[in-house]
Formats: C-alpha cells, structure tokens, sequence
C-alpha cells in the first residue's frame, strides 16, 4: 500500500531557513500563515499505543486528525515501524520470547508426562526466533496503518516539534518538513530506555536493540532490577544462554519487596546467576570482540572483571521530549524526572496541548493506562464527555519465567497507607501449580498474599499472585477489586478446580496467625 | 431472668443438647442450692449453666460458650453425648465428605468418615479422596496437560526450537498421573488422622436415621450412631443399557488407569467429561470418535458448546452426530482389546465401527441406592435420582443432611462440594449461619481450548429477562501465543451476557481460550459483588493478555459489528 501524500508539497527550503535564524513564535505564526499549511483539530505526537488510541478514537467523533511517529534509530542503529514501544520493542515481542522460553521448558516437562523428547537435543534456533517475532511485529505495525486509514487519520512518519501552541513542524527522514497548524495537540512520545554514563556504555544495548538481534546474544548481562532488566534476564536464561543480572540495590522497585524477592529466588532457581550490590564502572571490547565489564566495588570486595557476548542496560527510561520543542512553549516538565506535568484531565501547562502515556510525570508506564487514557482524552474533547482515567487498581504483571501479577497496593504501603502493620491483615498461601508437581518443577516461589484492611469487612488493598499465568489470573480480581472485594468475598466465591487462580479465594492462613502458609492437599 | 432462662433452654433444644433443669424458685431449699452455688461458682443469678459437671456460667456466657464451640467440646469432652457414638458421620469420602469431615472435627465434634470404593465393571478400584482426586478432576487435569505440552512441542518448532515431532508413551503417563494420586490419597489418610477424624474403609448402609451398619472389605460388620449423618457418597458414570457395554465398555472410572494405550477409541456421549477425554486422548495422538445423540455440552452456552465442539474437529477428533450405540461385540480381547460397535441414527441407518476402546460418558448417576435410604425415608427426586434439601443441605429427615454430587438440582463439581460440606460442618456443629451460595458458580470445561463461564447461558438469560432485556457483547481474537504458533487464528471467543435493566449487570461470562480456567476465576468474585459491564470497562487490562480482552468488548451481537479482532 502507498500512502497518498495528505499535503501539497511542504516547504520545506523555506523552513529550514526559518529554523536556522531562530524564529519566535510570533514571527513564525506570521510567516506561517502565508503558507499553505493544513489545519487539523488535533495533531498527536508520537504513533504508540496511548498515541494511536487517543487519535483513532478522537478520529472518531469526527474530528480532523494527524498522528505523527518517528523512530529515531537507538544507538546501535535499531529501528522499527509505527506503533510504538509496547508493539515493537516491548511488551509483544517480550511476551513472545518469554512464550518461547516457556516452551522450551514445556518441551523439557513433556518428557515426564510421556513425550519422548531429548532433553539434551533441544536447541534454539535465535534467528528463527528474532524471524518469527519480527514478522509478528510487521503485520501489528501493518495493522496499525490500516486502522488509522479506516478510522481517516492522517499518518505522517515524521518527528514532530512544537513551533507554537497551534504550530507543529513534522520532519521526516530526508529532513523533508511540514508544517501543520491544530486546535490541539496531543504528546505521547513515550521514553527510550537510558544510557547511563559510565565509560564504554555505549557498546551496551537496551530492550530496543535485544529483540532484532542478528547474532544470539550468547553469554549475556543485564544491568538494573528493572521489570524490563528481569523479564529479558529471564526469558534470555529459558532459551538457553548463559544469564546474569546485575543488581545495584533492590529488585523491582516500587513493587512490593516480598514478591520481589520472590520472583528474583525463582530465577535464580531457573538458573539466572544475580550479581548483587555493584554496578557496571567500565565496558571495553576485547581483543577477541567480546565486552570486559569493570564492576564498582560490592560489599564482598572488589569483584573480578568478567566477560560477556552482550551487555545489556534496563536501569531504566526516559521521556523522549528531545525534539517537542517544550521549553520554548513554557510546557513543564519536571525537573528531575524530565517529564511533562498535567492534571488529572492530561492537560499541561499550556492549555491546548495535552500529553498521555509514559512521557506523563506520574503515570504508570503501562500501554493499557495510556491507551485508556488516550482514547478518555478524545472522549473529553471531542465526545462532550468528563470521564478522567481511574489509576486506584491497576493490575500488572512482570513477565518474568514465573510470572508476578498484581493489582493495588504493595503490603508496604498499604501498611503506610492505614498507619502501620498493626492495621493490616495479610492472607497468604505458598502452592504447588498441579501441572509443576508431576515434572518436579520449583514451586517454592508460587506465593499469593492478599493485603487487607484488619478491620471489617477486610477490604482487599493489594493482591499479589506469583505463579503460571499470573497475568491470565489476576485480570479478573482486578474487575472485582474496583467492586471493593473484601475477604469475605474472596471466601464466598467457589474455587475452579483443578487451577492455580482457586488458590486466591482459599487464601486463609493470615500472616499474623504464624502458621505455615503452605497449601497441602487439594 | 425468667427470659434469660428461656433462652438457655431454647439453646439446648434448637440443638439437640439434653438437658435437665432445677427450678430454684421452686423447691423447698431453693435458697440454700443458691447459697452452695455462689460459694463454689461465685454466681448467684440463675441460670447457672452445667455441662457434664463443668461450670460454664449465666445465659450470655452460655450462648458465647455455644458460638465459640466451647459449649460443642465440653459435651464431647466429657463423654456427654453418650448417647450417640458420633456426633456426625459422613458417609463418602470425596472432596465433600472430606472437607465436611475435617471442619466439624475441627469444630471439636467427635467424627467418622465412611469411604468405600465399589470396583468398576471393569474392576477398576482406588483410594481415599473420591471421584475428583482418583478418577475425576486431578487425573483428567494432568493429561489434559500432558496433551498440551505435545501441542506446546509443536508450537515450540515456530517458535525456533528445534526438536523432532515427539511420540506419545501412554503408561508413562499413567503411572506419573497414578503416582500423584497415591500421594494425594495418603495425603488424606494422614490429614484425617491429625485432624482425629476415625477413618472407616467400610460401606456404610443405614439400619435406623441415627444408625449405620458398615462392612469393610473382609465382610467385617459394625454397627455406629450418629446425632448427625451427611450424605456425601457423590456419583458414578452411567452405563448404558445395551449388549456388550458393561463387559466391553469403559468409563471415566477406568481410562486414568488403563494399563496400556486406548489405542482407537470411540467416545459415547457429549457431556463435558467426554468431550475433556476426547480432547486429551486426540492431542495424545490416538485416533478418536466421538458419537453424539443430539446436543454438545447440554445445560451450557450452546453456541460457546458448539466453538468447543470446532476446536476438537480442528484438531482432528471426529464426530458422529445424532447416533446412539446399540451393542458392542467383542472381536479379541487383546491387549489391546478390538472391539465392534453397532449404532444406529437417529434416522434409523445402522452404523458400525471398530475401535480399541469404548468409553461412555453419557451422564453420571448419584450413589443413592442400596445405602438404604428409603428405611429411613430420605426423600429422591424422581428427576434424577438425587437426594432432595433444603437451601441448608437438609434432607426430608431432620438428622440426615447431603453435599456434593448426590444433591437434587446442585452443581457437581469439587470446589461446590467442599464448600457445602465446610460450611455446613460449621452449621451443625456450631452455631454459624452462613449458607453456601450456589449462584454464579464458575466453572471450566479443560478441553484442548478451555471453556471457562459463569453465570447464565444466553439462552438461560434470554429466557429469564427476556430479548430486549439482554445485551451480549462478544469478541473473536487470535491469543497471542497463537500467532507466532500460527493457530487458532481468532480461535478464542469471549462473551459478556448483560442485563439492561440492571444497569448492564454481567449475568453470564463465557471464555473460549488457552487458560480459561486460569482467567475465569477472578471474574466469579467481581460477578458476585454484582459486577457491571461498565466495571469490566473501566478496569485497566493487562498487556498481553488474552484476559484483558474483557475490559474492551465493546460489540455487541445485536449490532451485527464485526466481532473478529485485528491489531493489537
């Protein structure tokens, strides 16, 4: 399919020369209005889940619409095509190879249940693996463009930068720019993984470079207790290479600790070697074109330098504002996270330019928040409606080889939230999985714990499941979560058998009672 | 302190508890008792409350007594209730029976279990637990999953890695599966016996409503009482009445055990125990038939029945529809067995195939005869043979109670089971109150493409609220674990039956996808707490699930919409 080219021919000469001199926005707005510039209703930018939603939907109550996406290529020259983050280098293609992982291990239990499968024979095949996911990939980005041409958006693949309040200059790769005038403007950039500053860094990769991969990774280090540092760690580790996280403090910040450490016992179970207390201080190539990582000293020491195929960095995200053009608009940002402030309604500080999704300070990074967000946005202004996104419950799950899923709040602060220990009930179980038991798989991090006010009628704050198909397990709990799901609601509901989700409403054992949380029997 | 009298009494008679009473108003040295009462219990106020020579106090200290079940192990403790052997029995020692069991002991009633397991007609016998754990949920749950990791060794060659097409090894299987179970009977023996339930291996028959005469496996007699006795002896599969089907036929009690591969099998029914084997005996690799007399799946969703009927012939499980068997012949006894099936439609044509294996799994029956219920007048119902309660789980006689399988017009299922015996134990031992709630009961049909709902069907909403009163919303999407698999493309189906007039209030889920039992169970508690489909919308997904596809349904069936998803 060919685009049909939306505008007349951009003048770009022109512009250019505009940007070289410094222009105002006053001066720009003048010397655009001799223009040719096409007037939208709303221009988005950035095409990524939030981005997409929030302009198909707007699109949709008739409104004139632009989505402009731009990859800028990651430093080691990745790039990929329109949908953002969650579509092309995080949570689809992390899925599939943690799927793929999960398979393997598959292959491995069938032999158990009877299936002559040689264990020591399995071998992956990356390439067909990195082939398989991208093909995936292409058709959602493929998707992606038919749906914005149903819905009548315009698709500009080009970087956007604000010139004014109703200004946007799109750019695309040959640096051939347009100029697109608009009542609204929507930010939804997202972030880009960061690249901290040690010496060598660079040779590292990140999640936006690990899924396209052209040679197997082989011996691999992932920096950071990140979700994304331990779901790449994990899944890395169940297709067969050689694994190690590094971890510089604490494991899935902002999650709660117990589970954390759960999920993190689980892997090392699973083989993933953890590196605890240090941080990366220097990366060389060798002679031999593998990477020489310098640790800082840990509390044991100094530790030795070690070799590895790849290195890879999850210390984190940053907003991608770079190009938006925000400081000359007076749009604020917060200092030290660099993200756009909003209210509670997207809007920033100037009042026709709003943002969604992972560029928002405060919001979780999450595509099924920005895509709600998004699309309650068009509803707001255009659907004459005044809905805002409820963040109270919601769920989420780190897809890391045994999933960790959870909706609420963590037992920590929950206790902070009711004012101290003494206020909470905690039910909690360690179970065994029925389909872990026959292969003589590890259960010993299959944990739920339901954080619960201790007075009556026990209100549910947090729920934490660890285990198969944690994502599957919780979706549901969340929908009664929003409905004030207490304990007696939970001891109410009559279990599916054999499953690891009856689990949750058998929970009975509080942690406070002292006894032995294990699940016997059935 | 008259009223506070009336009390203690009626307390005693609602429960059964024998008492006598001195009325110290009216005999002559009434003062005197009172006097020798405040000097060895320091309580001069009546009622003074004995329990087998044991002080327990006034009227509320009674009642607390009562409700704390300190009242229940005083009258045990002391020997009290000699007039009864027990103060409860439990006659089946299945998921129901169990659970009942454990939670009254632990209630501090004085209990007895009977568990005794009749053999097959082909013989086949197990041990303690019942149908779920022997021949039921547990075994047909691990080879479900053994039929998924071969489809799992399948998708694992899309996905890069490279293995060979592996073969099946049937009694590897079986002896992993017979494995688990032992541990899990001995598991039961040894939860019985710290809890202090007595274990009876026997079967037990009633003689009058307190008493049962049991026989263990040596013909040994023994007769016990009871104040109370719960039914709890669960189900059978029914075999049909034709030539050949007891001695050449097997059922759900044999096929977890069968000591070699069931080779060729014909299936005989379309109950959800028989559409489960099929689907793991066909992912296991065996060539399998499923004969069909009329309907899939009779009492659900037909149209998410039918989506699971597609998935099975997908998958290469063929069907003979509208036929019913008429005799099996046997042709060699082997192993493996060969045997002739003569079937005739409903159109009068004759058909006729050979198969190693004969399953039927055309309906269960409830254990109800010769236990001697009609001696002491347990009430059936004529429909289905099925003991008759009330909401409590009481029978037409006030002392015999049912749980589980054996109930008129219940679920059967476990978790139902265990629940009913729970909080009845708690009933009839203490003093709850708490009624185990039947409504919205969730469940999961673990064929090759699970089938997980809640709730009403379609045509059960329809029927109840009427057409214009139902709007349903629905979607076809592709799981994601299917797409690099290059499977099931839409293959999963998701169904939300809402009541217009009760603001969208979700009265039926329906899942047809990898893990549906998995996904189902959150959203039993939101339907519970009255969950509307506007609160399924406002729940933020979780990504990628196929479970968050419930928090964006927004087609419904009346809209004619497309329902197929595309994108992400």
């Amino acid at each position: 399919m060919k685009m049909k080219a939306p505008f007349l021919p951009p003048m770009s000469l022109g512009l250019r020369c505009l940007k070289n001199v410094g222009t105002t926005r006053i001066e720009s707005s003048l010397l655009y209005s001799t223009t040719t510039a096409q007037k939208y209703d709303l221009v988005v930018i950035g095409g990524g889940s939030g981005g997409l939603a929030c302009a198909k939907e707007a699109a949709g109550y008739g409104a004139k619409v632009a989505v402009l996406d731009y990859v800028t290529p990651s430093p080691h020259g990745t790039v990929w095509g329109l949908g953002g983050t969650c579509v092309n280098v995080g949570c689809i293609p992390k899925k599939l190879m943690h799927q793929a992982a999960l398979l393997g291990k598959s292959v491995k239990d069938a032999a158990a249940f009877g299936w002559s499968v040689p264990p020591a024979e399995l071998q992956l095949n990356w390439h067909q693996l990195v082939t398989a996911v991208t093909n995936h990939v292409g058709s959602l980005n493929w998707g992606h463009r038919v749906a914005l041409r149903d819905k009548r958006v315009t698709y500009l693949n080009a970087s956007g930068t604000m010139l004014d309040r109703h200004t946007v200059l799109a750019k695309d790769r040959k640096d051939v720019e347009t100029v697109l005038q608009t009542d609204n403007v929507v930010l939804a950039t997202g972030g880009r993984p960061r690249y901290p500053t040690f010496a060598g860094a660079e040779l590292a990769i990140t999640s936006d470079d690990l899924f396209r991969l052209r040679q197997p990774p082989g011996r691999t280090l992932c920096v950071g207790g990140s979700y994304v540092s331990l779901e790449c760690a994990g899944f890395l580790t169940g297709l067969g290479f050689d694994t190690s996280v590094l971890l510089r403090s604490i494991p899935l910040r902002g999650f709660d600790q117990q589970m954390a450490g759960l999920v993190v016992s689980a892997m090392e179970n699973l083989g993933t070697r953890v590196v605890r207390g240090s941080e990366p201080l220097r990366l060389e190539r060798t002679a031999a074109g593998r990477l020489r990582v310098s640790l800082t000293p840990s509390g044991d020491g100094q530790p030795p330098d070690e070799e590895y195929d790849t290195v890879l960095l999850a210390v984190g995200r940053d907003p991608d504002t770079r190009r938006l053009g925000l400081d000359a608009l007076g749009v604020t940002t917060d200092r030290r996270s660099g993200k756009i402030v909003t209210d509670p309604g997207n809007r920033t500080s100037v009042d026709n330019i709003y943002a969604i999704g992972d560029i928002v300070q405060g919001a979780p990074e999450l595509t099924p928040t920005a895509i709600v967000s998004g699309r309650l946005l068009a509803d707001r202004l255009y659907g004459g409606s005044s809905q805002l996104l409820d963040l109270a419950t919601v769920p989420t799950t780190v897809f890391t080889p045994l999933e960790y899923s959870c909706v609420g709040l963590s037992e920590e602060s929950a206790a902070e939230m009711v004012g101290g220990d003494d206020q909470l009930e905690v039910y909690h179980a360690f179970y065994r999985p029925l389909e872990f038991i026959i292969p003589g798989r590890d259960t010993s991090s299959c944990y739920i714990k339901a954080v619960c006010e201790r007075r009556e009628p026990q209100r549910v704050l947090g729920l934490h499941f660890i285990g198969p198909n944690a994502g599957e397990v919780l979706q549901g709990f969340a929908v009664a979560m929003r409905h004030g799901m207490t304990m007696e609601s939970l001891r109410q509901a009559i279990g599916i058998h054999p499953t690891s989700a009856e689990e949750v409403v058998k929970l009975n054992i509080s942690k406070r009672s002292g006894r032995d949380p294990t699940v016997t029997g059935c | 302190m008259k009223r506070l009298q009336a009390m203690v009494k009626q307390l005693f008679k609602t429960n059964g508890i024998a008492y006598g009473a001195l009325e110290l108003d009216q005999v002559e040295d009434g003062p005197a008792l009172q006097d020798a009462l405040k000097e060895r219990t320091g309580q001069s106020t009546v009622p003074n409350v004995f329990v087998n020579g044991e002080h327990v106090g006034g009227c509320d200290d009674t009642l607390q007594a009562h409700s704390s079940g300190k009242l229940a192990s005083l009258l045990n403790g002391g020997g009290g209730d000699a007039q009864y052997d027990y103060d409860v029995v439990v006659v089946g020692g299945g998921s129901g029976g169990l659970a009942c069991s454990k939670e009254a002991a632990v209630q501090g009633a004085r209990v007895a279990v009977c568990d005794f397991v009749k053999p097959s007609p082909q013989g086949t016998t197990w041990g303690l637990g019942g149908t779920c754990v022997n021949v039921g949920c547990i075994p047909k749950k691990l080879m479900h999953q053994a039929a998924l990791l071969g489809e799992a060794a399948e998708d694992a060659q899309k996905f890069g890695w490279s293995i060979n097409t592996p073969t099946h090894d049937w009694e590897k299987l079986v002896t992993a599966v017979q494995s688990h179970i032992g541990s899990l009977n001995w598991g039961y023996r040894v939860q019985l016996r710290e809890k202090r339930v007595t274990y009876l291996n026997a079967y037990a028959q009633f003689v009058d409503e307190h008493t049962l005469k049991t026989v263990d496996k040596k013909g040994k007699e023994k007769t016990i009482t009871s104040r109370y006795i719960v039914l709890a002896t669960g189900g059978r599969p029914r075999l049909p009445n034709i030539p050949g089907a007891r001695e050449y036929g097997i059922s759900s009690d044999d096929i977890f055990s069968l000591p070699h591969s069931p080779g060729k099998t014909l299936i005989v029914g379309a109950s959800y125990i028989a559409l489960e084997c099929a689907g793991f005996l066909r992912g296991l690799g065996l060539d399998v038939t499923v004969m069909v007399r009329s309907i899939l799946l009779r009492g659900f969703d037909q149209q998410m029945a039918n989506l699971v009927g597609e998935h099975l012939e997908k998958r290469g499980v063929k069907f003979i529809r509208q036929c019913v068997p008429t005799e099996l012949q046997l042709i060699e006894e082997g192993p493996p067995r060969r045997v002739k099936v003569l079937a005739k439609t409903t159109d009068g044509e004759v058909v006729e195939g050979e198969y190693n294996t004969v399953l039927f799994a055309i309906g269960r029956d409830a254990c109800t005869d010769n236990i001697g219920l009609d001696k002491v007048g347990v009430q059936l119902s004529p429909k289905d043979g099925k003991v008759v309660c009330t909401p409590d789980e009481k029978s037409t006689v006030s002392n015999i109670y049912a749980i589980g399988d054996v109930v008129s017009g219940k679920p059967e299922l476990t978790p139902v089971a265990i629940q009913a015996g729970r909080l009845l134990a708690r009933r009839l031992v203490n003093d709850a109150s708490i009624l185990t709630d039947y409504a919205n009961v969730a469940t999961t049909v673990f064929t090759p493409m699970e089938y997980g709902c809640i709730g009403l069907s379609e045509e059960d909403a329809i029927a109840q609220f009427g057409d214009d009163d139902i709007e349903v919303y629905h979607q076809y999407f592709t799981a994601l674990e299917h797409t690099v698999a290059q499977r099931d493309e839409n293959g999963c189906y998701a169904k939300l039956v809402c009541c217009i007039s009760q603001e969208y209030k979700v009265v039926g889920f329906h899942i047809v996808a990898p893990n549906a039992g998995e996904i189902t169970q959150g959203y039993a508690v939101a339907m519970k707490l009255g969950a509307r489909k506007w609160d399924f919308d406002a729940t933020i997904g979780i990504h990628p699930t196929v479970s968050e596809n419930f928090t964006t349904m927004n087609v419904t069936k009346k809209s004619g919409a497309e329902s197929k998803s595309s994108g992400c």
